[in-house]
């Protein structure tokens, strides 16, 4: 007989993992690359320094608080949360916002909304839509200037003057504002709506297109795509876009049904804004989301009326980040009294 | 204006004879306090905060004669406990009446001992069992660890040994070091 | 409404995972029977509650399938001499569980003949009264095979009401462990008879086979053998879908009949008895053959062994005896565990013996396992909500546990945990789940006895102070007795007259 033999202990599962958090959050970002594209392609060449600065300022940040509360900083960059969150910021800012505010933003995601809350994973808000909610009071101006899309633009501003406009602030000599900039559709409809015109006819201007706004429309059914992806592969389930879609059109038809010249269409609400974008990517957070299945059911259906309400009757154009902020102080709330029936007891 | 002193008074009056009946009607029975605090005590009967016992503790904690922080068997935890159950603020534990030990029991050794029936005597929850001039052991799973049978042996043949584990308890995981000391 | 039979129609469970079964490659090798090492180590209970009264001494020769211990109540299982030989004596051995730690094993030294006492079979069994059953598996050392160990005896007798179905498990879910499987595949006629042998232990009409889907030639093998053994029709061999955990108890039952055990009760509250293949097997050759639980087939894989394989082994065969047999570790072997992948126990040392609950000994090399993988926060991603079989809230549950707020976890049914390894497998994090929650349980259980012992020093105290002042009024009445004779001086003098009196017809 041989010598026995010593091994290691170690706690069960003895099988190799099936996702890591870095994994995740990569396959976040390569889902988005489509809608990316699309949003050059109408807007021009403001999203990659806008992700750029985003991401940079995000990493930045991370690895400086994580070193102020002595963690691991290789360890935690690699998880890629803070990329995501500055990506996601990112898509939500005009094209051509001057670099400070992406300073502005990822100071109050990762600085205040995630490390003074504990770092990853005890963020009780979403960051990205911290930071948002932080810049979309601090410059309202900035924020409202959007780009005409490519087919309506006289020209989109090219790769040196989005570089300038983004480092000083200004547009470079020989570009105005009013000449490449508009309304966004949200907006548009608003002061329309506000001005007594009925919704047909504020729709009539080609910046509509077919049902949310051209270029908008385009590059929400790319997020659509991506995000469709990611509940294939299981990364998010189906349960919060499914409810915060559901709920917009259960919503707003009725209304649309009544009122069509005061309210607009369920597809008009929809492909409009970031609507689609926070569905899949943003409403899905898991970290400041529900995790209980009939949770998260009523985490998106929240969203959802939050934000009709905010584009009904609030002052801004779009109210999805501060309804995903609404929802998130009551998420472990919602956890809490959707606890399911566990095997073997009685409700 | 002397309405309004009139009305106040008459208020004032109402509220104070209401909170009065309420302070009657409601006043926490006694013995039912004493009973609530006793059962959060360890019941380790040890006497290291001054009482007799763990009811007697309770009884004083009970008429405000005693702090809520002389159980070193009930440590910090059981501090916390008292304090919760009082609606007071908890308090470091009072190390001079003795420091918080892992679960011991006492543990005779039967060829030293000469069976004079002193730990018998001592032994606040009759744990241990024997009679003049015969060996005496003690009742493991009865032993509260009090120490009290230690003093009073004269042949020093009374060892305390750490109660032993059992077989369910489960180590805590301990995770990677998600904080990196400096040094 | 009436439910339907049990696996007329197929339920399903919530949650589980789908997972890479290998098993295969343990089942190229015919079933043998493994050669016999020189000493075993036969485990004994926990305490005296769980062993029964030890009937051998050290020095003592023993033959196979000698009692060693006798039985007191349902809840004791015998042990037998898994050879014959001479008793060394009680040891304190290397044990699975808790891991690390020791277990008081039987050290038996083989004398190499093997010689068997007198089989004890019960030829009467289909008329025998079912108590006569049960006395009988009961002296026979019968013991739940499929892992927990569970006396067979005490889940057959009982005070429920009346059991109409057994449920035998033979939906070994976990990868890996093929032993049931190469069991039915080999012993069919036995399966069959076991399970009639069980059915009138507890008079039940019908029986439940539930297997895997994917275990063909074992349904083929146990139709065939139930056309010949089962002439009224009550066995059924019904296919569940292979779905980790559907081989644990409460999860065959609910895929089978729909219902849930109760959190706070048992099967036998349904009408049901589940019991495993192999304890079936076993029942099958203590009465049918009359020989008691010595051996069980242990399943020996792994990319860690050279040629996986299963082996009949005798009860306290250490582990590195069959390890051997089975061509021995390869080089990069990391790991040892007792079980499967998903709930079974890493060994710390090979010496440690095969139980009556050993299904599997799998060894595995390092890059299969997650050694280098970090643990992060829980990022709350619900992964482990929607594969958790019982329902529970894994995230909530670690967070309570993590901060030590075990009454939290209680309120959350960490109880109903099953250990499954759902939610750790799945969590991107790669928190040791299942960890916590047994540390959870071990704290509340702790605490729990805590309070038993705090009531019951209480009481003691109590009465003990009462016996102070019972003793101390009766010294006191005792004293004022004397003092009031004394005062009263007639009586007292004459008590001294009396006294005198006494002492001087002493003298005389």
């Amino acid at each position: 007989m041989t010598a026995a033999r010593t091994f290691e202990l170690a706690g069960a599962p003895h099988l190799p993992p099936t996702s890591t958090v870095g994994g995740v959050m990569r396959q976040v970002l390569y889902s988005l690359v489509p809608a990316v594209l699309a949003h050059w392609w109408y807007f021009g060449w403001g999203i990659f320094f806008q992700i750029a600065l985003a991401v940079g300022f995000a990493l930045v940040f991370e690895a400086a608080m994580l070193k102020a509360r002595q963690r691991p900083i290789k360890l935690f960059l690699s998880d890629y949360s803070a990329v995501v969150t500055g990506v996601l910021f990112a898509l939500c800012m005009p094209p051509l916002a001057p670099w400070w505010i992406a300073a502005v933003g990822m100071l109050f995601a990762i600085v205040i909304a995630k490390h003074l809350y504990g770092g990853l994973g005890y963020n009780l808000f979403n960051p990205a839509m911290v930071g948002f909610a932080a810049v979309i009071i601090a410059f309202p101006i900035d924020l409202s200037n959007w780009l005409t899309p490519r087919q309506l633009s006289p020209g989109l501003p090219g790769l040196g003057e989005t570089a300038y406009a983004i480092v000083t602030g200004q547009l470079p000599a020989g570009l105005a504002w009013d000449a490449i900039s508009q309304a966004t559709p949200l907006d548009a409809l608003r002061t329309g709506v506000q001005d007594n015109f009925s919704v047909v006819e504020i729709r009539d201007h080609p910046m509509f297109g077919d049902f949310g706004g051209l270029g908008w429309e385009w590059i929400a059914n790319w997020y659509a795509i991506g995000g469709l992806w990611l509940v294939y592969k299981r990364v998010i389930s189906w349960h919060v876009p499914i409810a915060v879609m559901l709920t917009v059109i259960i919503v707003s038809a009725p209304m649309w049904l009544l009122g069509p010249d005061i309210h607009p269409s369920p597809a008009q609400h929809v492909f409009s804004g970031a609507l689609v974008l926070a569905a899949f990517f943003i409403a899905t957070d898991p970290v400041s989301g529900c995790s209980t299945m009939r949770g998260k059911l009523i985490f998106g259906a929240g969203v959802a009326i939050i934000t009709l309400g905010i584009r009904r009757f609030g002052g801004f154009p779009d109210g999805v980040a501060f309804a995903i902020l609404l929802m998130n102080m009551i998420a472990p709330l919602i956890d809490r009294y959707t606890r399911p029936r566990t095997y073997g007891h009685r409700r | 204006m002397v309405a309004a002193l009139l009305t106040l008074a008459l208020m004032s009056l109402l509220i104070g004879i209401v909170l009065l009946w309420l302070g009657q009607r409601f006043q926490p029975d006694e013995n039912s306090v004493v009973e609530q605090i006793n059962a959060v005590l360890p019941q380790t009967q040890c006497a290291q905060c001054g009482y007799p016992g763990c009811r007697p503790y309770a009884q004083a904690i009970a008429a405000g004669d005693a702090d809520i922080n002389q159980c070193p068997p009930g440590g910090q935890a059981g501090v916390q406990a008292l304090a919760d159950l009082l609606g007071t603020e908890a308090r470091p534990l009072d190390e001079a009446r003795g420091l918080h030990k892992p679960p011991i029991v006492a543990l005779i050794d039967e060829d030293r001992c000469i069976g004079c029936t002193l730990c018998i005597q001592a032994c606040p929850v009759d744990a241990i069992i024997g009679a003049a001039r015969q060996m005496h052991t003690v009742i493991a799973d009865e032993c509260t660890g009090c120490e009290l049978c230690l003093a009073p042996c004269p042949v020093d043949c009374i060892d305390l040994v750490n109660r032993p584990e059992p077989f369910y308890v489960w180590p805590a995981p301990h995770i990677l070091p998600i904080r990196v000391r400096a040094s | 409404m009436t439910d339907p039979l049990p696996g007329e129609r197929l339920f399903s469970f919530p949650g589980g995972l789908r997972l890479r079964h290998n098993k295969k490659i343990s089942c190229e090798t015919s079933l043998a029977a493994a050669t016999l090492p020189d000493r075993l180590y036969i485990p004994l209970g926990r305490s005296r509650g769980e062993q029964g009264e030890l009937l051998v001494a050290a020095g003592e020769a023993v033959l196979k399938g000698q009692p060693l211990t006798r039985a007191e109540h349902d809840f004791q299982v015998v042990v037998h001499a898994s050879t014959s030989g001479t008793i060394a004596g009680v040891v304190d051995w290397p044990s699975s569980w808790p891991p690390g730690r020791t277990h008081p094993c039987l050290e038996l030294v083989s004398d190499r003949s093997d010689q068997a006492a007198d089989p004890l079979p019960l030829g009467n069994w289909p008329t025998a009264d079912p108590q006569v059953i049960i006395d009988h598996l009961r002296e026979q050392g019968l013991a739940g095979l499929g892992g927990a160990m569970f006396p067979t005896a005490a889940k057959l007798r009982g005070d429920w009401p009346a059991l109409d179905t057994l449920i035998l498990n033979g939906a070994e879910c976990e990868p890996w462990i093929s032993c049931d499987e190469m069991l039915m595949r080999s012993r069919p006629e036995a399966v069959i008879e076991g399970a009639l042998i069980l059915a009138r232990a507890i008079g039940a009409g019908r029986v439940v086979i539930g297997i895997e889907d994917q275990m063909g030639a074992v349904a083929t093998a146990l139709t065939r053998a139930r056309r010949e053994l089962d002439p009224d029709d009550t066995i059924r061999v019904i296919k569940v879908t292979t779905i980790y955990p559907e081989g644990g108890e409460r999860q065959l039952i609910q895929v089978l009949t729909g219902r849930e055990v109760p959190h706070d009760g048992l099967p036998q509250d349904l009408g049901l008895v589940c019991h495993n293949v192999a304890t079936a097997v076993a029942a099958r050759d203590a009465v049918i053959e009359g020989s008691p639980l010595i051996g069980r087939v242990v399943t020996v894989t792994g990319p860690g062994i050279r040629n996986p394989r299963n082996l009949v082994a005798r009860i306290g065969t250490p582990i590195s005896h069959l390890i051997e047999q089975a061509g021995g570790y390869t080089d990069d072997v990391d790991r040892l565990i007792l079980g499967g992948p998903m709930t079974g126990i890493a060994l710390a040392s090979d010496d440690i013996p095969i139980a009556k609950g050993s299904n599997c000994i799998l060894a595995l090399v390092t890059e299969q396992l997650q050694h280098s993988q970090p643990t992060l926060p829980c990022i709350n991603c619900g992964e482990c909500v929607r594969v958790c079989p019982a329902s529970l809230l894994p995230q909530m549950l670690f967070k309570a546990i993590a901060s030590d707020q075990h009454e939290l976890a209680d309120e959350l049914d960490l109880f109903d945990c099953i250990e499954c390894g759902c939610c750790a497998q799945v969590c991107p994090s790669h928190i040791p789940l299942v960890d916590y929650y047994r540390h959870g349980k071990g704290e509340l259980r702790l605490k729990d006895l805590d309070q038993r012992r705090a009531t019951l020093a209480r009481r003691r105290f109590e009465s003990r102070e009462q016996r102070l002042a019972r003793e101390q009024s009766e010294r006191e009445a005792r004293r004022e007795r004397r003092r009031e004779k004394l005062q009263a001086p007639n009586e007292a003098k004459s008590e001294i007259e009396a006294a005198i009196e006494r002492a001087r017809q002493k003298k005389q």
